[in-house]
């Protein structure tokens, strides 16, 4: 349990004031210039020490991405680029940064790119964030008007943010497709290497990061690395901003420590599992893309990286999606399978022809007209995705389906003998091969 | 370079090596798809996945990744990679079932079935059965244009069309729309597209989705026969393979010349094919009462040798073609020397070309390869996109590669590329030569300028004074050594062999226009046309007219004695380019009904004329010319110019007139007898007269 006095997203509710008075009354841009002065590397150092992995899904240290960043221009100017496009199902925590807590990612914004040595930041908004968009924009114009950015401001780093709106892809969630329609060009994942950090927006060093992991950055580098990494478990650090969703009394999001038990987090923030913690099903631990965990691993769960990956999930964006014994599972992956199959880019084969075989057959699995040896034939397909594909939409299209067989697969096959015994009417092939 | 290991195998390859190539080199194959050594690097298709020890445990795209880019083994060993794991194994049967699970399976009804990429590589790779249980993709075919064909539903998304059409021919009109499963290739709204190197793409596309529309079910790549020969519809001589049944040439395909046209091919090759059985003259005749009327061979020759017999030399003239071989100019210039005549000329369009001053004033001296490695190049009164279309490819790859500027001066028109527009006429030329130009330090600066001179500054009554504007430009500055940077662009293929030759006026002799404004003076009497239609026919008067030649086009219906000649893929003859390299193109069929090859016809009739040609076989015609001109024996070579040549042309220019430069080419279809007849270019040059100017700019 978070205390209070940790929480770095203080208004995340919008409870207060979310310009720029009530944010520095709360605390931000206090003195940003003082940790400016520090210096480029003891900014990086100190993100390494505090142990704070990406928040957007991959978990990748962030200190050390920043360290990528070349340390000296080779003339190319540096890009930071904030990944504002949450699209991943389930996720709802950067959407309530933009729109209560915009001036800590503006002051993240200024903090990172200051330390990668980039002047310009581009944030990168979701297209269907119109409000949030506008509320994030005016944060930024406050910015401007303080004097906090722009050219000559006060914090002696001169330094433009470009708020730049999506068009509503979730493929430019994914690094390099982002850059790519940042460039205007189709949101299709380009090849790597080379990386962003050699080679990114518009040819130059860039290193594209998630909203949460930029806006935590100023808290963290005020009060030390040392009270970051103290909350939590090791390598598993921090605060987190959770998104709890589906089956829950009250869903919400809710900042809280890294690796809190999942039940914990559901019982005191959520009310509870629809129906009591025995009418619990499975849950999504971290987003749609990552494999569904059934109820019996969810007793003593802890929601962080290791814990989760050691029971082949994963902590995702940490958006939980929880799934109480009214859901039909294969219904409910099949319809993650269909926006697999509709936000693929269509770049390569096996994600753009294995999703939609992915999603028919889950399609007739979902009402038992399959064959059990599908199943196998199913998870195989799953196995020719993952790990084929340019980027990671193919792994997380696959893994969903992954986890369903991995855990529910009896319930496949129940459906499949229940339409065997009595077939849909109307589809005389099956009526007669069932005579 | 970098030590890495292939399958257990060590070997040493550049460190810019894709491990796709690197594995090649270690004698390994990689299936691919979107992959095209021509192209920029897609990555789609996933064909080319192989596993390489030390990085994530998952296979590696090998076209996307360079050698450079490995991790040596924890204790340096060389890095490692495997093509031929049970990984590698997996995934390409894998990534074949996804291709094919959409994919028709029409083999029996598709036109690249037998050289299909998927089909070959699915019997290596792939799997025998298909586990693939839902409805198959079915996509609506797109309208591309007249020449491609598309069948959508077979396509696999490599985007190799999409690349080829944006990189190398750089009119980017093919894109794809939608996404995911959902995506397909097509152009604009459908617009037909309008580069005249789109018949390309059809090679490219590894699967049946982009095929020839002229062909269209005509044959099975296994009934043809198969001829390498080069091209004579403009004078780049691309290398070309024509494929024949029996008698008639079905399709025409490009073959592999690192030199000249690398693996493309203009759209005017690839699809001339149909004018070749179209229009022939198969039977010789000759006009009685007004009228054209069949004949025999024997009263054809007849009829000349009435009309030549006894005849003043000063009364007989010859003009060579734009289509004829060197053999049969060779022939012909026999003939009318032992008549006499000093009236011949190869230059129908009367380009200001000649040969006293050298061959380095009339071939494009710094090769096509020399495009490559230009720094600088000055375009004078030509659209070498029309002119010579893979040629224009060829400067657009060296423009995308950078730090070489391009200018032009004549006809502002649209290259693919983006140059210094200088002016439009020869002033600009002179202004260039006296320095006073912006654009004249940069050619003096420059190691290794070019200075391309199009027809269309030649074919003008100063065309000698431009040509030596132009060589005076291209000799000035300091050039690397053995660097000729005055590049003549020819239109015709017959153009470098005829000037080779020394097929131009002797001694008093009328050049095609003095022999045109003779004939209708009535001072010639008799006219040999050798596949000559490109001249004003109607204006000949009363002279009496041969044509020799393989379609009915204006000469033939000029003529009062039509002796039906071979088309060149019907003959054995050789060709110079524009570069001055000699090639020989091989006879795929036979010509239709009574027609014979050129030399031949001559040979025949010089005997009855009274003079007769002192060779009874093509052996011994070769045998002939190559004792008069030993570079023609040299196939596949270039006989160099002298830079010195150049020096001394350019070196008292004179004046220039002031009238601008027009091109040479119109309709870039519709250039010679054969396109004529065709109806594919005829269709093309239709589509290309309705697109908006705005495009053609």
């Amino acid at each position: 349990m978070l205390d209070d006095k940790d929480r770095i997203f203080t208004n995340l509710y919008g409870l207060h004031d979310w310009g720029l008075k009530g944010a520095m009354a709360r605390g931000q841009w206090d003195n940003t210039k003082a940790l400016l002065d520090k210096g480029r590397e003891w900014i990086v150092d100190e993100m390494k020490a505090s142990g704070l992995r990406g928040r957007g899904g991959a978990g990748f240290p962030t200190g050390l991405k920043w360290s990528f960043m070349p340390k000296e221009s080779d003339g190319r100017p540096a890009y930071l680029v904030v990944n504002a496009d949450e699209s991943e199902p389930g996720t709802c925590k950067d959407r309530e940064i933009m729109r209560h807590d915009p001036h800590t990612l503006v002051e993240g914004c200024l903090v990172a790119s200051f330390a990668m040595g980039a002047h310009t930041a581009i944030i990168y908004v979701r297209g269907e964030f119109i409000r949030e968009r506008e509320r994030l924009q005016a944060a930024v114009d406050q910015a401007y008007e303080a004097k906090l950015i722009g050219k000559n401001n006060k914090n002696g780093w001169d330094f433009d943010i470009i708020v730049h709106h999506g068009a509503g892809a979730y493929i430019c969630g994914e690094e390099t497709a982002l850059l790519e329609s940042l460039e205007g060009k189709k949101g299709m994942p380009r090849l790597k290497p080379p990386f962003p950090a050699s080679v990114g927006v518009y040819g130059c060093p860039t290193t594209v990061n998630n909203v949460e992991s930029i806006a935590v950055g100023p808290t963290i580098l005020r009060r030390g690395a040392a009270w970051f990494s103290g909350i939590g478990r090791p390598k598993n650090v921090g605060t987190k901003l959770f998104c709890i969703s589906g089956h829950v009394e009250k869903p919400c999001t809710v900042e809280e420590e890294m690796g809190i038990p999942l039940r914990e987090l559901i019982e005191r923030h959520c009310g509870g599992v629809r129906g009591g913690w025995d009418n619990l099903l499975a849950v999504i631990p971290g987003g749609a893309s990552v494999p569904c965990l059934p109820a019996s691993q969810c007793d003593d769960l802890f929601m962080d990286f290791d814990t989760l990956r050691e029971l082949k999930s994963g902590l995702g964006t940490a958006a939980v999606i929880v799934m109480d014994k009214s859901t039909d599972m294969i219904r409910a992956i099949a319809r993650l399978a269909y926006f697999y199959k509709h936000e693929s880019c269509g770049q390569c084969t096996p994600c753009r022809e294995g999703t939609g075989w992915m999603w028919r057959v889950l399609e007739r699995m979902a009402e038992g007209r399959a064959e059990k040896r599908e199943i196998d034939m199913l998870l195989e397909v799953t196995y020719q995705v993952e790990g084929h594909t340019i980027c990671a939409l193919g792994d997380a299209a696959a893994w969903p389906v992954q986890g369903l067989i991995r855990h529910f697969r009896h319930v496949i096959e129940e459906r499949i003998d229940q339409y065997a015994a009595k077939p849909a009417v109307g589809d005389p092939l099956m009526v007669e091969a069932a005579e | 370079m970098p030590l890495i290991k292939v399958d257990g195998q060590e070997i040493e390859v550049p460190a810019e090596y894709t491990l796709l190539q690197a594995c090649e080199a270690a004698g390994a194959e990689i299936p691919r798809f979107c992959y095209h050594e021509r192209l920029s690097i897609a990555g789609n298709c996933r064909m080319c996945l192989i596993e390489v020890k030390g990085g994530p445990p998952k296979p590696v795209a090998s076209c996307a990744m360079n050698v450079r880019d490995l991790r040596p083994g924890p204790e340096g060993q060389p890095p490692e990679m495997f093509t031929k794991s049970k990984m590698v194994k997996k995934a390409r049967e894998g990534v074949m079932e996804f291709l094919l699970i959409n994919h028709p399976l029409d083999c029996p009804i598709c036109d690249q079935g037998g050289e299909c990429d998927l089909q070959d590589q699915a019997m290596a790779y792939g799997v025998d059965g298909s586990r693939f249980k839902e409805n198959k993709r079915a996509v609506e075919d797109k309208y591309i244009g007249p020449l491609v064909k598309t069948i959508m539903t077979r396509c696999i998304h490599c985007t190799r069309c999409i690349r080829f059409s944006a990189e190398v021919a750089g009119v980017p009109e093919l894109g794809a729309t939608g996404r995911g499963e959902d995506m397909e290739i097509t152009t604009y709204l459908e617009k037909a597209m309008s580069s005249e190197l789109q018949g390309n793409v059809i090679d490219l596309c590894p699967v049946g989705a982009l095929t020839s529309r002229p062909y269209a079910f005509q044959a099975r790549p296994w009934e043809l026969t198969k001829t390498e020969s080069v091209d004579v519809m403009d004078a780049v001589g691309s290398a070309i393979r024509v494929d024949t049944r029996g008698r008639a040439v079905m399709r025409i395909m490009p073959r592999l010349n690192e030199s000249v046209n690398a693996e493309w091919i203009s759209d005017k090759t690839r699809f001339i094919w149909d004018g070749l059985g179209a229009q022939r003259l198969d039977r010789p005749y000759i006009r009685r009462n007004g009228r054209l009327e069949p004949a025999t061979w024997a009263q054809a020759f007849s009829a000349i040798a009435e009309k030549t017999a006894n005849i003043d030399p000063n009364r007989i003239a010859a003009i060579a073609g734009d289509l004829a071989g060197v053999e049969e100019m060779y022939a012909l210039k026999g003939l009318m020397d032992a008549f006499g005549s000093p009236h011949i000329d190869c230059r129908q369009d009367g380009a200001k070309l000649d040969p006293a001053a050298g061959r380095a004033s009339y071939i494009f001296n710094p090769t096509i390869d020399g495009i490559d490695t230009a720094d600088a190049i000055l375009i004078v009164g030509s659209n070498p996109r029309q002119e010579a279309a893979v040629l224009n490819a060829r400067i657009r790859d060296r423009w995308r590669r950078g730090k070489v500027k391009v200018a032009l001066i004549g006809e502002q028109v649209d290259l693919t590329y983006s140059y210094d527009y200088l002016g439009a006429g020869p002033d600009t030329l002179s202004s260039l030569v006296a320095g006073d130009h912006s654009f004249a330090e940069t050619l003096a600066g420059a190691k290794r300028p070019m200075v391309i001179v199009g027809q269309g500054a030649l074919a003008r009554p100063d065309g000698d004074v431009v040509l030596k504007l132009a060589a005076k430009l291209a000799a000035g500055g300091e050039h690397d050594e053995g660097w000729n940077g005055l590049a003549v662009l020819h239109t015709a293929a017959s153009r470098v062999g005829g000037l080779d030759l020394g097929f131009v006026p002797g001694d008093d002799g009328h050049d095609v226009i003095g022999m045109v404004a003779a004939a209708a003076a009535g001072e010639i009497d008799v006219m040999f046309l050798l596949g000559a239609d490109e001249i004003t026919v109607n204006a000949l008067g009363e002279t009496f007219v041969v044509y020799i030649g393989s379609h009915g086009d204006a000469g033939a219906h000029r003529a009062d004695v039509i002796l039906p000649a071979a088309a060149y893929t019907e003959k054995s003859a050789t060709y110079v380019n524009t570069e001055g390299r000699v090639q020989m193109a091989a006879r795929a069929a036979f010509p239709p009904g009574e027609a014979r090859e050129d030399w031949a016809i001559l040979r025949a009739l010089s005997d009855v004329l009274g003079h007769k040609l002192p060779f009874d076989s093509l052996a011994e015609l070769r045998a002939a010319l190559y004792r008069d001109k030993p570079h023609f024996l040299r196939v596949d070579q270039i006989e160099p110019g002298s830079v010195d040549d150049v020096a001394a042309l350019g070196s008292d220019p004179g004046n220039p007139s002031s009238g601008a430069f027009r091109n040479a080419i119109d309709d870039f279809y519709l250039t010679n007898p054969i396109a004529r007849a065709s109806a594919v270019m005829a269709e093309c040059s239709a589509l290309a007269a309705d697109r908006p100017a705005s495009a053609a700019e």
